[in-house]
């Protein structure tokens, strides 16, 4: 179980990433801040999945969000992309959202009640993601952009068995406050 | 388009103008309205509005200039002071 928690989590703390990377610079300001506040979100999920999961394995969702290799993340290719085009970043999001709900819909069904009560809590706030997606893509289903975008990253949803390079800058970025910590540093 | 939003902050509150959002289509609007002005707790309800759809007035006549229909026809203060004066005279 720890070990799809964490491909979730890591999942959702990478395209939270990417997402935020729209901030201030969406197509227009309603946009950004209805984008931002996604991304915002799905760092949110992240950070709880980690602190269940940190719980079983005896450690602390900082450490597991900050403190592997990034050949240790269970993330899938399609998250760890920078896509600086808005079809290309709509079109993931819409691929996630689908892939997302499904996974969410299992694990709802869980035995274990503390997984199953966050995937329901989380899944509240996902439908506000899946009514974005859905409404994008209406209004881009028939731009060849949108739907050449759709058909180049579909194969990547899922696809777990190695990482792009992407990953590894991004992780450069995302771990430098943390691994720029003094040894010993404590609050 | 622009839509209108209204925001009720507590049940049964009147419903006050929070702002605009531009969107493609209403169900644009709807999220964005959402996200700007309900997801911090601080709305219980809103109203989304096209702009076109909302009658606006803005010209009121009174050719005749009767200031007695307006709230500043009878100007009160100086009546009260003098009534104040006449039920308890200052002794000065």
């Amino acid at each position: 179980m720890s070990e799809l928690l964490l491909e979730i989590a890591d999942d959702e703390l990478i395209l939270g990433w990417r997402d935020s990377e729209w901030t201030g610079i969406a197509p227009f300001l309603e946009e950004d801040v209805a984008f931002s506040s996604i991304a915002q979100n799905e760092v949110g999920h992240a950070r709880a999945l980690y602190e269940l999961t940190a719980r079983e394995l005896g450690t602390t969702a900082d450490e597991l969000a900050f403190d592997r290799e990034p050949a240790e993340y269970r993330c899938s290719e399609l998250v760890e992309l920078r896509l600086p085009e808005w079809e290309r970043t709509i079109a993931r999001h819409v691929l996630y959202e689908q892939a997302d709900a499904e996974r969410l819909e299992r694990l709802k069904a869980s035995d274990d009640p503390e997984v199953a009560g966050l995937a329901a809590k989380i899944d509240r706030e996902e439908i506000y993601h899946r009514l974005h997606a859905e409404m994008w893509h209406e209004r881009l289903k028939d731009e060849p952009r949108y739907v050449e975008a759709l058909e180049e990253l579909r194969p990547l949803v899922g696809k777990r068995n190695g990482h792009t390079p992407e990953l590894t800058t991004l992780w450069e970025e995302m771990t430098s406050v943390r691994r720029s910590q003094p040894a010993g540093t404590t609050w | 388009m622009i839509y209108e939003v209204f925001r009720q902050e507590r049940k049964g509150q009147a419903f006050q103008h929070a702002g605009s959002v531009e969107a493609a289509d209403e169900h644009f609007a709807e999220s964005y309205a959402r996200e700007q002005f309900g997801r911090r707790g601080e709305s219980v309800a809103l109203w989304v509005v096209e702009r076109g759809s909302i009658m606006r007035i803005e010209e009121f006549v009174d050719e005749l200039n009767r200031n007695y229909h307006r709230v500043d026809g009878y100007p009160l203060k100086e009546k009260l002071k003098e009534a104040r004066e006449r039920a308890a005279p200052r002794d000065r």
